[in-house]
């Protein structure tokens, strides 16, 4: 067991699982991202109970925190790894002839996820986080009705909202591989394959997509100030 | 047909190398792409020229010691064939063709388009067998009876002729599918039970320390294969091997 | 020197199991103080590494591939002969022996040949312990094919790759014995001469392919397993470096060479298709099973097919002439590979040949196919007139069959076997012929032992289908392994071999003066150019039907071909690099000398036996007029030539033949 994550195929397992556990998370945040469409009261308790129940915010967001960092950290490893691996490049390479675009782009669209993190966290996790600790808001005396109006807000300027749906599409490009492969990574592979890849297929494109439509539903739908 | 070469030429491992324009001329598409090489060669020697290097034997598509990466992929832009046996008439008259060495750090450059795949064997030495001696003695060979399709899955395995074919095409140079394909053959089969544990871990350790990429699961390695070995393998590589990591 | 084939005493059935009760053994101790080198890592010298490696020798293996697992065994299609009589068809060791004599027409070793047959169960055992993934039946049981015309089912194959499954088993083997230190193996290396030192081969010189150096290899015993010697005839179904190099330089050390005329073409191989073609592809005979062999009736439609204006399908049943089933009644075309190959020949020779080239016959599936169709039909209840329905069932099942073999004759030659028939023509393909061995697989030099394909004990004149891979795996697995204690057991005060003695220095010195005269020859041609010309002479005056005039001009011309081929060959390059001209210009140097001793031997056997057919014995009337006659009041024994200088000064030497167990006969497949 040990050293384990040594082995080229303990990382590659690891890479799955933990791309596994952000293909839970994402799919739990657009439940709740979905609701903001359809009720904003709904949208507020379980933002809410998701911002301030301890299980979730000392239980799970440390594990999300490390999920998310463990798979760039180890993704980007593994990339610069792989170039090691070939040092003098093909003069001719014709990758598109036996992979597709999404297997042999995964560092790039990852990247971008990365940079869209980054933004990410600003408009919401840090806002978050300074409204709850240094403003000095304990979850208790917090306003557990202000998820909504600061969600659909940041979805009032156009140039947000394509960064958003850019990082989307990308998402989608990244999961259209990530998704299927990390089950080929984990020695799925029998008579169900071939449902499973559908599955994720449709998966990896539905979710983005319906990030894409709350974004710009929102973009179209905002409330006064 | 006439035809312009772009040909890797490098003299020996220490030397840079570089790519080379050869033009050729009366190129019959009956002839093998090594056939065509054969001609260049002549043609070279005849010039006072240095003839270009290139691994080949049987020249029937089982031996595996033809490599070469043609127009961006290894073995040419045929399928399911070797080099030996990708023929000229895949190509149009007065068509380009690049011709490199298969490129991986565990396969180094022995001269022109020849590499070293020694990588492969060291990777067999270290657990790509079943311990038995000869004796004479063994027990019957029916005595075990196995199932068709396990049989007929461990044979479709153990068809992969160790080209390389795979590392060359993988952007990452991971020699997966060929090692997973010899943990195949013996997974699937009762003989070779005994030793399973060790035989994943060691293989995949000797893998790894002969400085190959990590599988990132594009499927190129299946598509470029001239075996056509299934990218199943490679899963239940996995699966072996995490079993074995848990187990030791 | 008598020729002392040291066959033990006895009834034939206990000859193997009581020599093995006598010889000496060498005890496990001391087997770590004997060093024994061995070349050539196919199925005979790997099985025999591997294995003497388990015993505790320690040992060197030569290959001149990147990897021992690219042999040219790895070739071999369609299966591995073996008693077990698992199909309970009557099979047992004594009707393998029996067929392989006969089939050898009469010109192999009793003995030898019946501990082939008696070991032959064993290579089963051993290689599905191993993991090889042989064929089986929905029982799980294993499964067997019949091959060749005989009347059991014995031969056990891996689909179409049987060769390939084996050669990696004994690669495994191997591999498991240089991970623990036991084999030391040397790839890309090529053995340029034995060192004889006291009369005893003492070790090799060889030549690193990628350095280029020459380097001295000591050990108490040399093995070779170094194949067959068919690319003497340029184009053959061997691989591109298969050669006789190493063969030959024991013979010049003092191995006598046995029978070399002994040459096994096969009928069923896809035709050259233009002078550019560098090598031929075998497809196994099992396709003469469905397929009926023709050519066109009358000429002008020949010579029209190889102008492409007439298309064989076009061609009514009564302008063809299936002349194996006119020939042969009762074999029709499944008559034996010798056979078949000489009615090619003699079609196309008279002008009745196809492809551009007209030397090709016909291989036709359409027969089969409506048979096939028509049955099928019957069984899925459908409509047996109609013909769309009925060669669609018929080509699924002749793709399950062959599908294989289509598919690799679609490639290389561009034309769909399902809707036209294919072209085939003969080509040389195995050597039975080889360096002289005794039972115990010596050669007339002690301590230097040949197995496998490099000598030329166990096949006779002829070999059958799916032999080849038994022998070489009998010889490296169960045979010298054993034999070879016996005489290593006096080297066990012996001590390291040193490599430093004159004999050493005089070997070495030899290669690299030939070498020097190679690379510094500023000659004009390339090698391939005398390459070319030897295999035209080889396959005109040496092929399927020889006559003495032929052979005689044959050993000339060779001969002269020699001289020019040293005086005018181009060799660039160094000598310090990778340089396959090089290796390719020594390879071409030695088939220029056995190809001359090759003629000789052929002129010298003027009788027909099995591959070797001479124009002047054949049947002069009665029913096999025309046909091949063996002469066995003359010609019973085998051809064992001494090297004297210049290959046609070479000494015969007759080892007689005694046929104990099996009555000699005429073939006849009328």
């Amino acid at each position: 067991m040990s050293g384990l994550l040594k082995s080229s195929i303990g990382r590659k397992v690891a890479m799955a699982l933990s791309g596994l556990f952000l293909v839970v998370f994402l799919t739990q945040h657009f439940v709740i991202n979905l609701l903001s469409v359809f009720s904003e009261e709904t949208h507020n308790t379980v933002s809410h109970f998701m911002g301030t129940n301890p299980f979730v915010q000392f239980g799970l967001q440390p594990v999300l925190i490390f999920g998310v960092f463990f798979h760039f950290i180890m993704g980007i490893k593994l990339e610069l790894q792989n170039r090691k691996s070939r040092p003098v490049a093909y003069a001719s390479y014709k990758g598109s002839a036996n992979a597709s675009w999404m297997s042999r782009n995964m560092i790039y669209t990852g990247l971008v996820i990365l940079a869209f993190l980054g933004l990410h966290f600003y408009d919401f996790f840090i806002p978050e986080l300074i409204h709850k600790y240094a403003e000095n808001h304990t979850a208790e005396v917090g306003d557990s009705t202000r998820y909504y109006a600061e969600t659909i807000h940041k979805f009032e300027q156009p140039w947000r909202v394509g960064i958003y749906v850019i990082s989307f599409v990308l998402l989608m490009l990244h999961l259209l591989h990530g998704f299927q492969s990390s089950f080929q990574s984990i020695g799925f592979n029998n008579k169900y394959s071939k449902a499973l890849k559908g599955f994720t297929r449709a998966w990896a494109i539905l979710i983005p997509l319906g990030f894409i439509f709350i974004a710009i539903y929102h973009h179209f739908n905002q409330i006064p100030h | 047909m006439k035809l312009t070469l772009k040909i890797w030429r490098q003299k020996n491992a220490q030397d840079k190398g570089k790519m080379v324009q050869y033009p050729i001329d009366g190129i019959d598409g009956d002839m093998s792409f090594l056939e065509m090489l054969d001609v260049l060669n002549n043609q070279l020697i005849e010039q006072g020229d240095e003839p270009v290097a290139f691994d080949h034997d049987c020249r029937e598509g089982i031996c595996g010691m033809c490599s070469l990466f043609i127009n961006g992929e290894a073995h040419g832009p045929d399928r399911l064939v070797t080099t030996c046996q990708l023929h000229m008439r895949k190509f149009k008259d007065g068509d380009t063709i690049v011709i490199e060495p298969f490129r991986a750090n565990a396969f180094p450059v022995v001269k022109d388009l020849v590499v070293d795949r020694s990588a492969f064997d060291r990777v067999q030495h270290a657990g790509g067998f079943i311990s038995i001696n000869t004796s004479g003695n063994t027990q019957d060979a029916n005595a075990i009876p196995i199932e068709k399709v396990d049989a007929d899955a461990a044979f479709d395995a153990a068809t992969c002729i160790g080209c390389g074919a795979c590392v060359a095409t993988c952007k990452n140079s991971s020699a997966m599918l060929f090692v997973s394909a010899k943990v195949s053959q013996f997974a699937l089969l009762p003989q070779g039970q005994v030793e399973a544990t060790d035989r994943v871990l060691n293989m995949v350790n000797q893998m790894d320390e002969e400085g190959f990429g990590n599988c990132t699961n594009t499927g190129a390695c299946e598509v470029e294969c001239p075996k056509g070995i299934s990218l199943e393998n490679i899963a239940r590589m996995n699966r072996e091997f995490m079993s074995a990591s848990l187990k030791g | 020197m008598a020729l002392d084939s040291k066959i033990p005493q006895g009834p034939l059935a206990d000859q193997w199991t009581n020599h093995k009760n006598k010889i000496n053994l060498v005890n496990p101790a001391n087997k770590r103080l004997i060093d024994v080198i061995v070349v050539g890592t196919g199925l005979a010298g790997g099985s025999a590494a591997a294995t003497l490696a388990e015993l505790g020798y320690n040992v060197k293996a030569f290959c001149f591939q990147d990897s021992p697992r690219r042999a040219h065994s790895i070739a071999a299609q369609g299966g591995i002969n073996a008693a077990k009589n698992y199909q309970g068809d009557g099979d047992s060791t004594y009707r393998l022996f029996y067929d392989t004599v006969k089939g050898g027409d009469y010109r192999s070793r009793e003995s030898n040949v019946y501990r082939l047959a008696e070991v032959s169960t064993n290579i089963i055992d051993q290689c599905v312990a191993q993991g090889v993934p042989f064929a089986r039946d929905y029982g799980g049981l294993l499964d067997n094919r019949s091959f060749g015309g005989v009347l059991v089912s014995r031969t056990f194959y891996a689909k179409g790759q049987t060769g390939q499954q084996l050669l990696l088993g004994a690669y495994s083997a191997m591999n498991r014995q240089i991970g623990r230190g036991k084999i030391k193996m040397y790839n890309r290396h090529e053995m340029l001469d034995v060192v004889i030192v006291d009369g005893k081969a003492r070790g090799i010189i060889t030549r690193n392919l990628i350095t280029g150096e020459i380097e001295r290899h000591s050990a108490h015993a040399v093995v070779l397993g170094t194949g067959g010697y068919g690319n003497v005839f340029y184009l053959s179904t061997n691989a591109m470096g298969s050669n006789v190099t190493a063969a030959w330089k024991a013979h010049k050390r003092g191995a006598y060479f046995a029978n070399p005329c002994y040459t096994q073409i096969h009928p069923t191989c896809i035709p050259v298709s233009g002078d550019h073609q560098s090598k031929l592809t075998l497809m196994s005979e099992s396709l003469r099973n469905d397929g009926r062999i023709w050519v066109p009736k009358k000429k002008e439609d020949a010579i029209a097919i190889r102008e492409g204006r007439l298309k064989p399908t076009d061609l009514s049943e009564e302008d063809r002439d299936y002349y194996l089933e006119r020939r042969y009644p009762a074999f029709g075309n499944l008559v034996p590979r010798d056979v078949a190959s000489r009615a090619a020949k003699e079609r196309c020779d008279a002008g009745f040949g196809v492809n551009k080239t007209g030397e090709a016959v016909y291989l036709d599936f359409a027969s089969a196919i409506e048979r096939y169709g028509k049955e099928q039909a019957y069984i899925h209840h459908e409509d047996a007139n109609n013909p769309a329905v009925v060669k669609r069932l018929g080509q699924e099942v002749v793709k399950n069959k062959y599908g294989n073999l289509f598919q690799m004759y679609e490639k290389i030659v561009d034309q769909n076997p399902y809707e036209t028939p294919m072209m085939i023509y003969p080509a040389v393909h195995y050597t039975m012929g080889g360096i002289w061995v005794d039972y115990n697989l010596q050669t007339t030099v002690p301590g230097l032992y040949a197995i496998g394909e490099a000598n030329f004990s166990d096949h006779g004149a002829n070999r059958l289908g799916a032999s080849a891979l038994m022998q070489g795996l009998a010889d490296g697995y169960f045979v010298l392994p054993y034999t070879i204690g016996d005489y290593l057991s006096d080297d066990i005060r012996t001590g390291p071999i040193s490599t430093d003695s004159p004999e050493f220095e005089e070997a070495e010195k030899n290669v690299k003066s030939q070498i020097e005269t190679l690379i510094n020859n500023n000659g004009s041609k390339p090698v391939d150019h005398f390459h070319k010309r030897l295999g035209k002479i080889m396959w005109n005056k040496c092929g399927m039907s020889r006559n003495a005039t032929d052979l005689q001009s044959a050993i000339d011309e060779i001969s002269a071909l020699r001289t020019e081929f040293y005086a005018e060959v181009r060799v660039p390059g160094t000598a310090s690099e990778f340089n396959e001209e090089l290796a390719k210009a020594m390879r071409v140097a030695d088939f220029l000398e056995l190809g001359e001793l090759f003629a000789k031997d052929a002129l010298t056997r003027n009788e027909s036996c099995g591959g070797h057919f001479r124009e002047e014995s054949v049947e002069l009337d009665g029913p096999q007029k025309g046909e091949a006659k063996r002469d066995d009041k003359n010609f019973t024994f085998v051809s064992a030539w001494e090297y004297k200088g210049e290959p046609k000064d070479a000494v015969l030497h007759k080892e007689a033949l005694t046929y104990e167990n099996i009555e000699l006969k005429q073939r006849s497949y009328k």
